[in-house]
């Protein structure tokens, strides 16, 4: 088999780091020198050459984010109703083929966000976010003992999810959604107008920035770090700029809400789903502008009197890179592993949750994309990474996509992992090219 | 011979409960083949009904009938939609709803209100298709249903 890899290598370097001697040999115990093999089939992906991938675990439930501790155990958020003790999952290599032996379970809440970060498990409900004291083996300490560190979030109808990242300097960033698709008086009421100014927007529609290590906190305690975004799902800290970028989920239902101003094909292609590198203090202008992928323009809502074509958003800032329109960024990553051939560092990862809203035009998205970045800027091509999710070469549909990738991970050896919250598969991707 | 006869009386039966108010019609008028409605009230309300949910309801529902996972409610084999209670599935369309549980899932997306957006035979016709569609199989929804519906929950 020449899709046979061989982590081994990797991680005597990886030994070599300081916080990873204290559990070097847990490491090498975990990836036996056997190696991790890619699935035969690829687990049903499209790859560019030399990649492979395998299924590290199926039917988990509605996998959502994903991380990796520095020893390969991977924790999984679920999202929705959990069972008892089942909404963190951890998957335990014990053999070194890559495929999870043993799954555990803890937390009673569903949710989407979760990371590591400094020796801490962090992860969100929709409503609040905890974290759990990890041991030297990467593993919770105690599942009982969660501290609540963010509670009282505001949780709407819809883009309910709180997704997180950290930066370096003891912060924590949460997407608070707004709870609206474009700050109706009637929420995708057709011909229905704009609220001026949009209330959602004090507490919702941006993200909020708290102490990664202080109780209780909430509105209060954080600040609004940047606002105008709808809902975001994505998000990564940018460890070689120091900066967060968020993918935006765009408005929907242009045409569905005023049809006498766009017409179904505009429904499907506008507007664009968007990537941001946030400053403190941003806007990126929800709800009262959209991005035109086409136009290369910010465009005036139509809520807000805009007809398709009158600019807006004099203060808002522009994406560093516009994707085609509903394709739902559900996960971000900033490539930093040696796996990979050197292409990839410092690159962004997108993961497409596959698009519902551009029916009745074709669906779109439903894959892995890469986003190429040279001097800390997106080059501006980007393509399809990872492909075949859905299992289908035409007519998809939410309900009928085998699977939808949802959340981004990198392990400590530089593999890819990618969850999937329609059926609960782990794909790990690798790289065995020379 | 004598079975094209109900249907037929059906028919008629089903033009009579077509003069129901049409405060607002955004909706194109449903194209009605007379020969069918004739022969077959079910299937010209089928019809009339596909045409209402291709403008109304498939952006959201999707063609299949399947919805969106944890944003929009599947009709295809979704119990409250086959059911017996009429009278709610016309409320929802009537009123719509912010969120809602279906069969141990929840969807959180916001259904606007139909009200005045389409009138009782369209509701009653719409409904009747998604009842009758993909692997549903369910009685029809007549309009003078939807009537009694509106009038009560005005």
């Amino acid at each position: 088999m020449k899709k046979r890899f061989s982590v081994f290598p990797l991680l005597l370097i990886a030994a070599g780091f300081s916080s990873f001697s204290a559990c070097a040999s847990d490491s090498l115990k975990i990836n036996s020198p056997v190696g991790v093999v890619a699935d035969a089939d690829n687990a049903g992906l499209k790859l560019p050459a030399g990649f492979g991938a395998l299924k590290v675990a199926e039917a988990l439930g509605k996998a959502r984010h994903l991380t990796v501790t520095e020893q390969g155990d991977v924790y999984v958020k679920i999202m929705g109703r959990v069972a008892e003790g089942k909404g963190i999952l951890k998957l335990h290599d014990a053999n070194g083929d890559g495929k999870s032996d043993a799954t555990t379970g803890m937390g009673n809440y569903g949710g989407t966000g979760i990371a590591i970060k400094n020796g801490y498990l962090y992860a969100s409900s929709d409503e609040e976010v905890f974290r759990y004291k990890l041991n030297a083996q990467g593993e919770v300490i105690n599942p009982a003992q969660a501290e609540k560190i963010i509670t009282g979030l505001k949780k709407g109808n819809q883009h309910e999810t709180k997704s997180l990242t950290l930066d370096n300097d003891g912060n924590i960033y949460v997407n608070i959604g707004a709870y609206s698709n474009s700050c109706q008086e009637q929420d995708r009421q057709p011909g229905s107008l704009g609220r001026m100014p949009c209330p959602i927007l004090d507490s919702a529609g941006g993200i909020w920035k708290f102490k990664a290590d202080k109780l209780n906190q909430t509105y209060g305690n954080g600040e609004r770090y940047a606002t105008g975004l709808r809902n975001v799902v994505g998000l990564d800290w940018n460890n070689q700029l120091n900066q967060l970028f968020v993918m935006q989920h765009g408005r929907d239902d242009l045409h569905n809400i005023f049809p006498n101003l766009f017409t179904e094909k505009d429904n499907a292609e506008l507007p664009a789903e968007t990537m941001y590198a946030l400053k403190k203090g941003d806007n990126a202008g929800w709800p009262y502008i959209y991005y035109d992928p086409a136009q290369k323009k910010k465009i005036l809502a139509p809520e807000y009197g805009g007809d398709g074509k009158k600019e807006g958003g004099k203060d808002a800032i522009d994406p560093v890179i516009a994707f085609p329109a509903h394709l739902a960024p559900n996960g971000l990553l900033f490539y930093t592993g040696n796996m990979f051939p050197a292409k990839y560092k410092n690159g962004a990862f997108v993961a497409f949750h596959g698009s519902w809203n551009r029916a009745p035009l074709p669906q779109e998205g439903y894959y892995v994309a890469f986003v190429p970045f040279e001097n800390g800027k997106p080059t501006g091509k980007w393509e399809i990474f990872a492909n075949g999710f859905s299992g289908m070469e035409s007519g998809v549909t939410p309900r009928s996509a085998a699977h939808r990738p949802c959340g981004l991970a990198q392990g400590p050896d530089g593999s890819l992992y990618v969850s999937d919250d329609q059926k609960g598969t782990i794909y790990r991707i690798i790289y065995n090219g020379k | 011979m004598k079975q094209l006869i109900i249907p037929a009386i059906l028919g008629i039966t089903l033009m009579a409960f077509q003069t129901t108010p049409a405060k607002k019609t955004p909706v194109k008028p449903a194209v009605t083949k007379p020969a069918v409605a004739a022969t077959n009230p079910l299937k010209a309300s089928m019809e009339r009904g596909k045409t209402v949910y291709q403008l109304r309801c498939l952006a959201c529902h999707q063609p299949d009938g399947g919805g969106v996972p944890h944003l929009n409610a599947p009709l295809d084999g979704t119990s409250t939609v086959k059911g017996n209670d009429k009278a709610k599935l016309i409320r929802i369309v009537l009123k719509g709803m912010k969120g809602v549980e279906v069969d141990g899932e929840d969807y959180s997306n916001v259904m606007a209100p139909h009200a005045d957006l389409l009138t009782d035979q369209q509701i009653a016709d719409v409904l009747t298709y998604v009842r009758n569609n993909w692997t549903n199989k369910a009685s029809a929804v007549t309009a003078a249903e939807v009537k009694a519906v509106r009038a009560k929950n005005k």
